[in-house]
This record gives structure tokens, C-alpha cells and sequence, in this order.
């Protein structure tokens, strides 16, 4: 769909103020086809603002387009037949719904019928876990077989541009390590990865590039490596 | 006469339609944690509706059991009408508003709807033509009518399907993830709105039944009969435990079991110090007696669940 030399996603001069306190002061980055980028920062730098104004939870000025097309305008409702899915900070599985439900919510969008199943397994090859516990209620799930149904529903909706938001959070060093091992995977997959964390190192190890912000801004943009190397980041993010 | 057996009778039947009116109560708070107190009229509008239709087709020569058939349809229909309108118009605009704005909107609602009918169909009692046979079965010494037996398996095949649908289907699914997180359904693709309009939809059509039911039953319809009616689902609904579809159906047959088994031992309860005309009475005590011990009814969840 996008052309040669358009990014995937293109966002300008986002603003998000929630009752006059600005949250995001008119920020700008790209995510190009195909590359994990990660947004990193301290707690309340509008990273999750970020994306939820991404996925237009929450009202925005500036503009967002995606594949070409100006997102700004869209409901939230509309955006994952676009192509865009946002797996949400908590990841919000159906607690009452089971496992199975909430895979097939996440293909809601869908009419094909054959390719549901297609993906269906697909997802269950990558998480075998979703598969045994499929008639479970998702609520019944441990926090890190709950991030594994959010990532497993969001692929069901077949996106372009995945948007990760605190996937580590309050989740097991082990259960943080498989589920990245999993966000690894599907990046391989060929999906595109915008990746929200509060662990800077782990998602910088992950990513290929990253943005760093602060205060509703982005101060700093450069690849993951150098990010990582950088000694304002080491300092203020990598706790060095 | 086994009074006992004629009570359950009663009580299934009177139940039966206390439980398709709860659920449209119970869907809707399930939905937008709201109270749709116009449901009621809503019932009203549809047993009138139906009347208007009945009459004039059976004053023709039609049959009874077409007559009742083609008089719901049309009711169906309006009610259908008349639940989308409301929610666009009247709680559609204050969805983000605090919670109190939309009760108010809902009394409102039911004051106008009230009014309307009460110009349309005069402040007078109709009389609901017997549209089926009239003689009542025997069955193990109580009596039972085909009206009773048709209430009863029509409320019967209308809650089986619903379950059907909230459980089984893929419009199910997106009701059941729109109640419990609307913000995550949309991401999935779902749009809310067309969800809760829908719900009201659905609901009204339940409510056009049972209002043509109540008024076959009773053979009365008049502009004000909604109030008490809804009243009585809304206690159903919470008897039950609000928001739980299970649990409006169970609430709405104990309810009418309650009453009538109420109304039939009563005057001997209390060595006839009290009559049946206090059955009313009952399912109110019963509602401050369940709420007393289990505040978010009998088959509820924690109502905190819902953040």
C-alpha cells in the first residue's frame, strides 16, 4: 500500500492536553515498514499518551498518518480494519470472555473466514499456552498468560503496525523475558513494532531504533545501539 | 382446587413476563451501567400498540391466535422503534455526562412517554379481547389456559434465544466485551454504539412481548399500566443481580412465584387480616429483604467489579 520512501506511520506535531495540562507538546517520528522502534522514558513523559492518542483514545491535535492515510479524523473502532492494533497498558483481555473469545474479538474486524483460521493456529503455534487454556476465562489467567492473550488477540486482527504499551509491566523476570522472546517473533513475522517500556535496556535490546522522551517531548532519537551507548541515556534511563 | 399447584401456575405465567422485562432492564445496565427507568412504558406503548392492531383485525372476523400474532408483530416492531429513538435522543448526548443526568433523562422519558399514550389512547381502561380459547385444562387438580401455556413457552423460546445470541454468536461476543470494556472492544474493531443501540433494540422487542402478554393476561391495557409493571422487572432484575442475564430471568420467575404464592396464602397467613390485593406488597419485601443480605442480588457479582 505505501508507496517507496513513505513511512509506515508518520505522526506530526501530536498535542494531547488532558484539562489544560499539556501531555504531549507537539512531538514528530516515523516508524518505517518492517523496524521495531521503541518509545522510552520516565514515568508520565507521555509515552502512553502517545499511544493512546495513536489509537485516538484520547483526543489530539496534529496530524497521524498511516499507509498514507490521515488517521486523525477516524474512530477508534475504525483503525484496526486499518491495519493498526494496540495491545493497552494492563492489557485488557476480557476477563469474563474465554480464551478462544477474546482471540476471535480480536479478529472482529475480519470476514475471512479462512484466514481467521489460518491465523488462529498460527498464533497458537506461537503460544501454545492460549491454546491449552482456550476455554478458560481469560480472567482466570496468570498476568503473564494475560499478555500472551492481548499480543495473541491483537495479531488476530492481522496488523501492520502493532502498538506495544508496557508489556514488562508488573509481570515475573521470567514471564518478561517470554514475552519479549514472543515480541521478538512476531517483529520477525514481519509485523511493526512502536514498543512503550518503562525497562529502557530491555527495550532498547529489542528495538532497532528508539525515541527518548521527556516532559511531552522527544529529546533524543538515534538508533537502538547508540541510544544505548549514549551517556544521558546510561545516566537517566539505564541507571548508571 | 389444589391452591398450591394453581399458585405455581400463576406464578410461572405472572414470571414469565417479569423476566422479559428484566432483561431488558438487566442488558442495558449491563451495557451502560444505566437504569432505563422508560422501560416500563415502553412495555405499556406496546400492549397498546397491540390492542389497536387487535381490535379492529377481530372486529373483522380474524381468528383469535392470528390476531394476537399480528397484533405482537406490530408491537414488536414499534417498540423496536420507539428503544432506538430513545437511547439516541434521550441518553445517547449524555453518555460522558455524571450519572445522575441520565436517571433524570430516564423519569423524563417515562413522564413524556406516559403523556403521549395517555393522548393517544385516553385515560380510559381498554379491555383486551380473549383471543384464545377461554376454557382452562385440568392438570393434577389445578386449572391451566392455553393463554398461560402460550406465555410461558413463548417467554421460554425468547430467553433460550437471547442466550443463543449473547453466547454463541459473534454479535454476542461483542455485547459481552462491549459490557465489560467498551474503550478495549473498540479497539478490537467494535463500535459501541451500534452495540448499545442494538441492546436497547432487543430489549424493547422483549418488552413488546410482555406487554402484550400482560395485557392478554389481565385483559386490561391502560396508559399507566408500565409503572407498577416496571417497577416490579426492575426488581426482578435486581433480585436476580443487575447487569446478569441469568440471573434476570431467575429473578423474574422467583419474583412471580413469590407473589402469587403470596397472594394465594396470605389471607390465611395472617387469619385474613391481610388479603390477595396485597401481593404487590411482596415483591417490594422481598427486594429490601434480599438487598438487606446480598446487596448485588442472589446470582451478582461484586458490583465494585466494575471499575
Amino acid at each position: 500500500m505505501s508507496s517507496p520512501g513513505v513511512p509506515l506511520l508518520e505522526v506530526l506535531n501530536l498535542e494531547v492536553s488532558y484539562g489544560g495540562i499539556a501531555a504531549l507538546k507537539g512531538i514528530s517520528f516515523a516508524v518505517e515498514e518492517g523496524e521495531m522502534v521503541a518509545l522510552i522514558g520516565a514515568n508520565g513523559a507521555g509515552k502512553t499518551s502517545t499511544l493512546k492518542a495513536l489509537a485516538r483514545l484520547l483526543p489530539a491535535r496534529g496530524s497521524i498518518r498511516f499507509r498514507g492515510e490521515e488517521l486523525a479524523a477516524l474512530p477508534s473502532h475504525a483503525l484496526i480494519g486499518r491495519g493498526l492494533a494496540l495491545v493497552p497498558e494492563g492489557r485488557g483481555v476480557f476477563a469474563r470472555l474465554s480464551v478462544a473469545e477474546n482471540l476471535s474479538m480480536g479478529a472482529y474486524s475480519r470476514s475471512d473466514p479462512a484466514g481467521i483460521v489460518a491465523d488462529l493456529e498460527r498464533v497458537h503455534e506461537l503460544l501454545p499456552r492460549l491454546y491449552e487454556r482456550r476455554r478458560q476465562l481469560a480472567g482466570t489467567l496468570s498476568g503473564g498468560e494475560q499478555q500472551m492473550l492481548a499480543l495473541g488477540r491483537a495479531l488476530m486482527g492481522r496488523p501492520k503496525l502493532l502498538l506495544l504499551d508496557e508489556p514488562s509491566m508488573g509481570l515475573a523476570p521470567l514471564m518478561v523475558h517470554q514475552v519479549f522472546e514472543t515480541i521478538r517473533a512476531v517483529a520477525a513475522t514481519g509485523v511493526t513494532v512502536l514498543l512503550v517500556e518503562q525497562n529502557a535496556r530491555l527495550a532498547l535490546e529489542t528495538a532497532s531504533r528508539g525515541y527518548v522522551m521527556e516532559s511531552g517531548r522527544i529529546i533524543l532519537a538515534d538508533s537502538a545501539a547508540l541510544l544505548l551507548a549514549d551517556p544521558r541515556v546510561r545516566e537517566a534511563y539505564l541507571g548508571e | 382446587m389444589d391452591t398450591f399447584l394453581q399458585q405455581i401456575i400463576n406464578g410461572l405465567t405472572l414470571g414469565s413476563i417479569y423476566a422479559l422485562v428484566a432483561l431488558g432492564y438487566t442488558m442495558v445496565y449491563g451495557i451502560l451501567g444505566l437504569i432505563n427507568f422508560a422501560h416500563g412504558e415502553v412495555v405499556m406503548i406496546g400492549a397498546l400498540t397491540a390492542l389497536a392492531v387487535i381490535k379492529p383485525l377481530a372486529g373483522a372476523g380474524l381468528p383469535g391466535p392470528l390476531a394476537l400474532l399480528a397484533g405482537a408483530a406490530v408491537a414488536i416492531l414499534v417498540c423496536m422503534a420507539l428503544g432506538f429513538a430513545i437511547e439516541r435522543v434521550a441518553y445517547r448526548p449524555l453518555r460522558h455526562a455524571p450519572r445522575l443526568a441520565p436517571l433524570i433523562t430516564a423519569i423524563g422519558v417515562s413522564m413524556v412517554l406516559q403523556q403521549l399514550a395517555m393522548i393517544i389512547w385516553g385515560r380510559n381502561y381498554h379491555s383486551f379481547p380473549a383471543l384464545l380459547p377461554a376454557t382452562p385444562r385440568e392438570l393434577g387438580g389445578a386449572q391451566i389456559t392455553d393463554l398461560q401455556i402460550m406465555i410461558v413457552v413463548v417467554a421460554i423460546l425468547m430467553m433460550a434465544g437471547l442466550a443463543l445470541l449473547v453466547n454463541r454468536t459473534r454479535l454476542g461476543r461483542a455485547m459481552r466485551a462491549t459490557a465489560e470494556n467498551p474503550e478495549i472492544a473498540g479497539l478490537m474493531g467494535v463500535d459501541a454504539n451500534h452495540i448499545i443501540a442494538l441492546t436497547f433494540v432487543i430489549g424493547s422487542a422483549l418488552a413488546a412481548v410482555a406487554g402484550v402478554m400482560v395485557s392478554a393476561n389481565y385483559g386490561i391495557a391502560h396508559y399507566n399500566m408500565g409503572f407498577i409493571l416496571g417497577l416490579k422487572a426492575f426488581t426482578a432484575a435486581v433480585l436476580g443481580g443487575i447487569g446478569n442475564l441469568a440471573g434476570a430471568m431467575f429473578g423474574g420467575i422467583l419474583l412471580g412465584l413469590i407473589e402469587a404464592l403470596g397472594a394465594g396464602y396470605i389471607g390465611d397467613l395472617t387469619g385474613g387480616f391481610l388479603g390477595s390485593d396485597y401481593q404487590d406488597v411482596f415483591a417490594f419485601f422481598v427486594l429490601i429483604v434480599v438487598l438487606i443480605f446480598r446487596p448485588s442480588g442472589l446470582m451478582g457479582e461484586k458490583v465494585s467489579e466494575r471499575a
